[in-house]
């Protein structure tokens, strides 16, 4: 098992290396390691996994109704959904189908609402129900005045993005992966990459490098896509707004987008977003205050009583989109090169689908994969509401007490949880990415009560 | 496994753990504390300047903590650290966790003293990236005196409160220095003398009329935007910063039970209410006596009548 976060790399030459460690590249490197011939490395520029789109998005398993009808990404969501769902109730990664109500508030969305329900039926869903005024508000009381119908799509899930990449990436490296992080790639070329932490050989380059996909393109000479960063900024609202909400509740997509959502989340809060900005900079993941107001604005209108209650944080993810509509994966067998762009919100989804799909596009153009093995489970912490989290497990905290030594109040974290995540697989590198792997520090109080604490765990466990 | 006391303070910090003096003393029968923490004292535990205690027995804020702690206790109280009241099992009676495993405690009386704290960066709305860097003066204080951890180098202090200038001494304390005060008020909410001391003697500048607009820097904080009144911005290059005062209830439990909370009492029977719950951002002093006038409502028989003879009188 290797993770390396500093120091000289490896001077033999890979297999495959995949550059990005999102929830993609991820993903992909767990679907190389179930073959053992294969020499495979992620490569990533920051201190940790899933560290750019993968953690900072909508968090939904989505069925993919509402995709293009024959497009690439209609195929992968659909495939991956149902993967995804099986392999997060193997793994213990939080999944809770509450279901979406896609809401109409004007003539105009309700007489789209049938239109949108043969869309699904084409993408070959079929689940998908009108719902009159009265079902709506019986379904949903909370929900703001004016609401004049809605498409129920029952299979839509909530899901914890950031177990996801972490299961993923644990799995890959237990079945030999190499994941070099803090190692960015300078430049690229057939065989050779550059790196902040020196050179790396390989036979075979996957380009999932999400936001910076186009960049490493074009330095093998391809100009296939330009990724535009569309900035999401969303407000997580307290626990005490989640009686408010039963399902994701969606607008009715229009021409400028797919519109501000309110959904719960596997933590027990509630989420209000994202925003839709294009813009040119890869690193403006700050929030705005216009695009808070905004956010506030919308959300009152959707849910009135979400606003009475406290923001507990705010994010802003960059989606990767390109000019296309569609997913861009890409195979150039004369360089051993293989680009996969593209991928929008829905990455999260298709992504066990796309990893299947990748590797299918590499032995077809070349690759020797060798022998393939089934790989061994990997069981997650918990982190959702929805199922027993180790303060709740009188059997837990028997057989080892750490686990009823609540050091994070807020959300109710053990100093057994914080200490499995700081010696597990793929550790944090920051106090942020013990977050992710705990929800330490992620609750109301931001840090108030447990920060200096958690952070005296993690900086004693770094040595 | 259910457990029976006669009165349950949820807090040990300066209302509870005078109240649970207060109780056991006048023979309020078997009085436990409970506290999430692993230490006894609530606030004051972290507080290392002086200004505790009284002007005749003055005490640094961890001594005083350490009073409480010995008082109740010395009163017959038991302290029970280490343990989280999680929710409500009964109108008197709450879940609890700790090492030792889940338990009930059922009680004839429940004082809720949970405290408050202080509203962090993001439930301020305020804009920018997630830089590390960003602190409440709780989590400065604990970081600094109970853990001696480093923070940055050059802070800024949102806000011109008493709390604002005791973060700025920790931050001193800790070897940085401080940027800015910087207040939307018109003047600092602290006594001249203060005030002045800081401006001249620190030559610490105090910005009025003037909020923080974003956080700036990835990774590491390497900023704050800050817009005046007028709309004028500018930009005060610091690692940290440290969001003051505006207090709020830490009110879970009190929110778990459906309870409103008015001062010393709450919407249940049996149930009362003291310290920063009830008055957030008062001082450990008005805390402590309010958990004195909790216990002497939990003693009282109007408030024993309402339940029929709550409390066992001595």
């Amino acid at each position: 098992m290797t993770v390396t976060t500093h120091g000289p790399l490896p001077s033999a030459s890979y297999d495959v290396i995949v550059i990005g460690a999102g929830v993609v590249g991820s993903a992909i490197a767990r679907q190389l390691a179930r073959h053992p011939g294969l020499r495979t490395a992620v490569v990533e520029a920051q201190d940790d996994v899933g560290q750019g789109s993968s953690k900072a998005n909508t968090a939904i398993l989505h069925t993919g109704f509402d995709a293009v009808p024959g497009s690439l990404e209609a195929r992968l969501v659909r495939e991956g959904a149902g993967r995804l769902a099986a392999y997060a109730a193997e793994s213990g990664i939080p999944v809770e189908p509450v279901g979406a109500l896609l809401v109409a508030w004007d003539e105009e969305q309700l007489a789209a609402l049938p239109r949108l329900a043969e869309k699904a039926e084409r993408n070959d869903y079929k689940e998908a129900r009108l719902l009159g005024r009265a079902d709506l508000y019986a379904r949903e009381p909370h929900l703001g005045p004016g609401a004049l119908g809605a498409l129920h799509v029952p299979g839509e899930s909530i899901i914890c993005p950031w177990t996801t990449t972490l299961a993923y990436a644990t799995q890959a490296v237990r079945h030999g992966v190499d994941l070099h992080l803090n190692c960015r790639v300078r430049k690229v070329s057939q065989g050779l990459l550059s790196t902040d932490r020196g050179p790396l050989r390989t036979r075979w380059v996957i380009n999932a490098a999400g936001l910076h996909a186009d960049t490493l393109d074009r330095d093998l000479g391809h100009h296939d896509f330009t990724v535009t960063p569309r900035r999401g900024q969303l407000i997580v609202f307290d626990k005490f707004a989640r009686a408010l909400v039963r399902h994701i509740l969606l607008p009715v997509p229009t021409a400028l987008g797919k519109g501000v959502l309110v959904a719960p989340t596997v933590y027990g809060n509630v989420l209000l977003g994202p925003t839709a900005e294009d813009l040119d900079d890869k690193r403006a993941t700050q929030s705005t205050a216009d695009g808070l107001t905004r956010l506030r604005e919308l959300g009152r209108r959707i849910l009135p009583g979400l606003l009475d209650e406290e923001a507990t944080a705010v994010y802003a993810g960059l989606r990767a989109a390109t000019e296309y509509d569609d997913y861009r994966i890409t195979a150039h067998p004369e360089q051993a090169y293989l680009a996969v762009g593209g991928i929008r919100s829905t990455g999260l989804t298709a992504s066990l689908a796309i990893a299947e799909y990748v590797v299918g596009q590499l032995r077809a153009n070349g690759l020797e994969s060798g022998p393939s093995r089934e790989l061994e489970p990997v069981r997650m912490p918990n982190l959702g509401e929805a199922f027993p989290r180790p303060y709740q497990r009188p059997d837990l905290i028997a057989a080892d007490p750490e686990y009823g030594t609540l050091v994070c109040h807020c959300e109710r974290v053990s100093r057994g949880e914080i200490r499995d995540a700081l010696a597990s697989t793929v550790p944090p590198g920051s106090l942020d990415g013990l977050r992710r792997r705990t929800r330490a520090r992620g609750g109301r109080c931001q840090g108030f009560y447990c920060g200096a604490a958690v952070r005296q765990l993690f900086e004693e466990a770094r040595g | 496994m259910t457990r029976q006391v006669d009165v349950l303070v949820v807090g040990a910090g300066p209302a509870g753990l005078t109240a649970a003096a207060r109780l056991a003393a006048s023979g309020a029968g078997r009085v436990e504390v409970l506290d999430r923490e692993q230490r006894a004292g609530g606030v004051p535990r972290h507080c290392a300047h002086g200004g505790f205690g009284s002007w005749r027995d003055p005490l640094t804020g961890p001594a005083y903590a350490r009073r409480l702690v010995e008082t109740a206790l010395s009163a017959g109280a038991v302290v029970r650290t280490g343990v989280t009241a999680l929710d409500w099992a009964g109108p008197l009676a709450l879940n609890t966790v700790g090492p030792a495993g889940p338990e009930t405690v059922e009680a004839r009386a429940i004082i809720l003293a949970t405290g408050a704290r202080e509203r962090p960066r993001a439930a301020r709305l305020v804009p920018g990236t997630r830089p590390a860097g960003v602190y409440t003066t709780g989590e400065l204080q604990q970081a600094v005196h109970l853990f001696g951890q480093r923070i940055g180098t050059r802070a800024v202090i949102v806000g011109a409160e008493p709390v604002s200038y005791r973060a700025a001494d920790t931050v001193r304390a800790s070897g940085a220095e401080v940027v800015a005060l910087v207040t939307e008020a018109e003047r600092a909410q602290v006594s001249l003398v203060r005030a002045q001391d800081a401006r001249l003697r620190r030559r610490v500048p105090l910005l009025t009329g003037t909020a923080v607009a974003e956080l700036l820097g990835h990774g590491r904080l390497s900023g704050v935007r800050v817009r005046r009144r007028d709309g004028r911005t500018a930009e005060l290059a610091c690692d940290t910063v440290v969001f003051t005062g505006d207090f709020v209830p830490e009110n879970e439990l009190a929110r778990r039970g459906g309870l409103s909370v008015d001062a010393g009492t709450t919407s249940r029977p049996g149930v009362f209410a003291a310290g920063g719950l009830t008055h957030p951002g008062e001082s450990a002093a008005t805390a402590a006596r309010s958990g004195a006038r909790a216990a002497a409502a939990v003693m009282r028989p109007s408030g024993a009548a309402r339940d029929a003879a709550a409390v066992r009188r001595p």
